[in-house]
């Protein structure tokens, strides 16, 4: 399996009187087709290397690299570059905008793009509600769906431009269990049947029993010890 | 792209109406102030303008020297270590002398029209009645292509002085007070003490009381005979075809004959100087009353960054450019600004036709006086222009705060 992204030491400290290091010399690669868990306790410094990997945030030292290609010397606007056409985001809330309707809410990242037709990003998008069980929903608002749908709407988002990568913190947070099980699947069928690279930050152990890998944070480090392959 | 940027800026607008609208009018009250204040000052100013640069000659070539002459002891020993003192100058009779050769001379200026003129004070006699008045002798065929004494005339012509030498054009306001009608006869008397009789051939009505009542025109020879300057104008009086050459073209008359040539310009120097400072003082203010309502964009625009911090954050995570974030906000000062303009321009027309309609009666003006409004594309290049730049500049402190918001911060506080 190809490597999608890989960090190489990385390191993110916090300046100030009293200096806060969030992840410590963090060495971690995802390959396409397999969906990783993050674990740990909170404030191991979980969200922090999320932030690190989808290039959010810059690390003090260390490097990331997605398919091979180093991003530490690229500025503010490559990365963003890089976040749209690469990166897909799902957070623990779904962060919808909310004047927005589903449907312009998953298209939004195509529309940054600005590479294909009104028609055909309306196309798009719509066939990613519909493979998502939201053909009902894709012209409401998000104060008018469940938190599970909202949820899955952001899944749609985070896939609108095909990102090879996909980063989710706390997918499942604030679900309610069925909810919860439904956007699971859907996470581990990105990784297992569309062949991209899923880290998953989360609590819930069931869920990251389910990855085939689980790298558990503490302390901003990487535990050796409970890195293991589900497959193993 | 742009589609998408202005389509997210609407919506924040919108998801907060009740902001937006209060923002919007106020762009649209200053829009609709500013034109009407700045039209209505500057109709006025046109319109004063008009009257001064109509009714007033372009150039006057007086009868004196802007420096006094140098006595011939100095022009021969000009280092010369005794000075002569109390040198009496010739007495000779004031005016400009040779003005027909002058006015030969000047005429050959393109586009340059001039006259002679010979002013002095008198006093008119009329059934005991006395009243002082500023005599002009003018040449009439001459004077009306350098006046607009003409275009004022409600009884009987200037060129009737042609034909009547010995009659006199006098103001509405001198023959009303005096109780005279055409055809009356009136005893002119000159400070040297002769007195003429002139029949009133011709009323004009300027509306200017001072104008009106203390002004009157006779035949260039029966004034000269009356101030005992034959020969002699004491004032030339030129139009040109562009008044604005005036300055320029005085100099030149200036340094060609010796007189003193007087431009509209610098005889004006002084009204030029206060209509600069009121312009000033007119736009401050108008110009306040958009930058207070800048204020309320900036409020709203503001407020809109402050409760979109979650929005920004996940734009920028799903690759909007920081550029983007800050067009966005931009967007929404511009939207409003060109609202405030499509609205306000409208309502400003408005004010400026009501306002026309206004007139006022002001002491030393006989007749009613209406508001000049000034319709001219400046007017309206300027409302909409300071509206917008208000509104952009008011837009962009919020936009500039919005595009550095840190992702990280925002979604590591959970965005709430």
């Amino acid at each position: 399996m190809t490597v999608a992204i890989r960090a190489e030491s990385l390191t993110r400290r916090l300046a100030g009187e009293v200096p806060v290091t969030l992840v410590e010399d963090i060495d971690l690669e995802i390959r396409r087709g397999e969906c990783v868990a993050i674990t740990g306790p909170s404030g191991s410094g979980k969200s922090s290397l999320m932030y690190l990997l989808g290039l959010l945030d810059i690390p003090t030292s260390g490097r990331v690299l997605l398919n091979g290609l180093d991003t530490s010397s690229f500025d503010e606007d490559r990365l963003a570059d890089v976040r749209l056409r690469e990166l897909g985001f799902v957070f623990q809330s779904h962060f919808l905008l909310p004047e927005f309707t589903a449907l312009e809410n998953v298209t939004m990242p195509l529309r940054r793009l600005g590479e294909n037709s009104e028609a055909e990003i309306r196309q798009h998008g719509s066939d990613l509600l519909d493979r998502l069980g939201l053909s009902d929903q894709k012209h409401k608002l998000p104060n008018q769906m469940s938190g599970g749908q909202c949820q899955r709407v952001a899944i749609a988002r985070a896939l609108a431009n095909d990102p090879p990568v996909i980063l989710a913190d706390e997918p499942t947070g604030n679900l309610d269990t069925a909810s919860s099980a439904v956007v699971q699947q859907i996470i581990r069928d990105l990784a297992h049947k569309h062949d991209r690279a899923v880290a998953v930050v989360t609590h819930d152990a069931s869920f990251a029993a389910t990855a085939d890998r689980i790298i558990r944070i503490v302390d901003g480090r990487v535990a050796p010890a409970t890195a293991q392959a589900r497959s193993a | 792209m742009i589609r998408l940027l202005a389509q997210v800026s609407l919506r924040h607008l919108l998801a907060r109406k009740r902001q937006s609208v209060v923002s919007l009018l106020g762009i649209i009250l200053g829009v609709a102030f500013f034109l009407s204040i700045s039209s209505m000052m500057q109709g006025s100013e046109n319109d004063f303008m008009k009257r001064l640069v109509d009714n007033s000659p372009h150039i006057t070539i007086e009868d004196e020297f802007r420096n006094p002459s140098i006595q011939p002891a100095e022009l021969a020993y000009p280092s010369g270590a005794v000075q002569v003192r109390r040198v009496k100058p010739l007495t000779e009779t004031r005016g400009v002398r040779g003005f027909q050769q002058i006015l030969d001379q000047i005429r050959t200026f393109p586009g340059l029209r001039a006259s002679p003129v010979l002013a002095g004070q008198a006093l008119v006699s009329s059934a005991g009645k006395d009243f002082a008045l500023t005599l002009n002798g003018i040449l009439p065929a001459e004077y009306t292509s350098v006046s607009t004494i003409q275009n004022y005339m409600v009884i009987g012509s200037v060129s009737d002085l042609i034909a009547n030498p010995d009659g006199i054009i006098i103001g509405s306001e001198l023959l009303r007070e005096m109780s005279l009608q055409k055809n009356d006869n009136i005893s002119v008397a000159a400070t040297t003490g002769q007195v003429h009789t002139f029949k009133i051939i011709g009323v004009f009505h300027t509306g200017r009381a001072s104008v009106d009542e203390g002004m009157a025109f006779v035949a260039l020879k029966r004034v000269q005979a009356l101030l005992n300057r034959p020969n002699r104008a004491n004032e030339i009086i030129v139009k040109l075809a562009d008044a604005n050459q005036a300055q320029v073209v005085a100099t030149r008359i200036e340094n060609r004959i010796g007189y003193k040539s007087v431009s509209w310009q610098e005889a004006s120097q002084d009204l030029m100087s206060t209509l600069a400072m009121r312009r000033i003082i007119m736009y401050s203010v108008v110009s306040a009353v958009l930058v207070v309502a800048a204020f309320g964009i900036y409020n709203v625009i503001s407020t809109v960054v402050m409760e979109k911090q979650r929005d920004i954050a996940i734009l920028k995570s799903m690759g909007f450019h920081a550029k983007d974030v800050e067009r966005i906000f931009l967007f929404q000062g511009v939207v409003l600004g060109l609202l405030g303009s499509a609205v306000g321009v409208p309502l400003g027309c408005v004010l400026m036709l009501s306002l026309g309609t206004l007139s006022f009666k002001f002491p030393g003006s006989t007749d009613r006086i209406y508001i000049v409004m000034d319709w001219g594309l400046l007017q309206f290049t300027m409302a909409i222009g300071f509206a917008m730049g208000a509104s952009i500049a008011a837009a962009w402190l919020p936009a500039r705060k919005a595009s550095r918001v840190d992702p990280v911060d925002i979604l590591r506080g959970g965005g709430q």
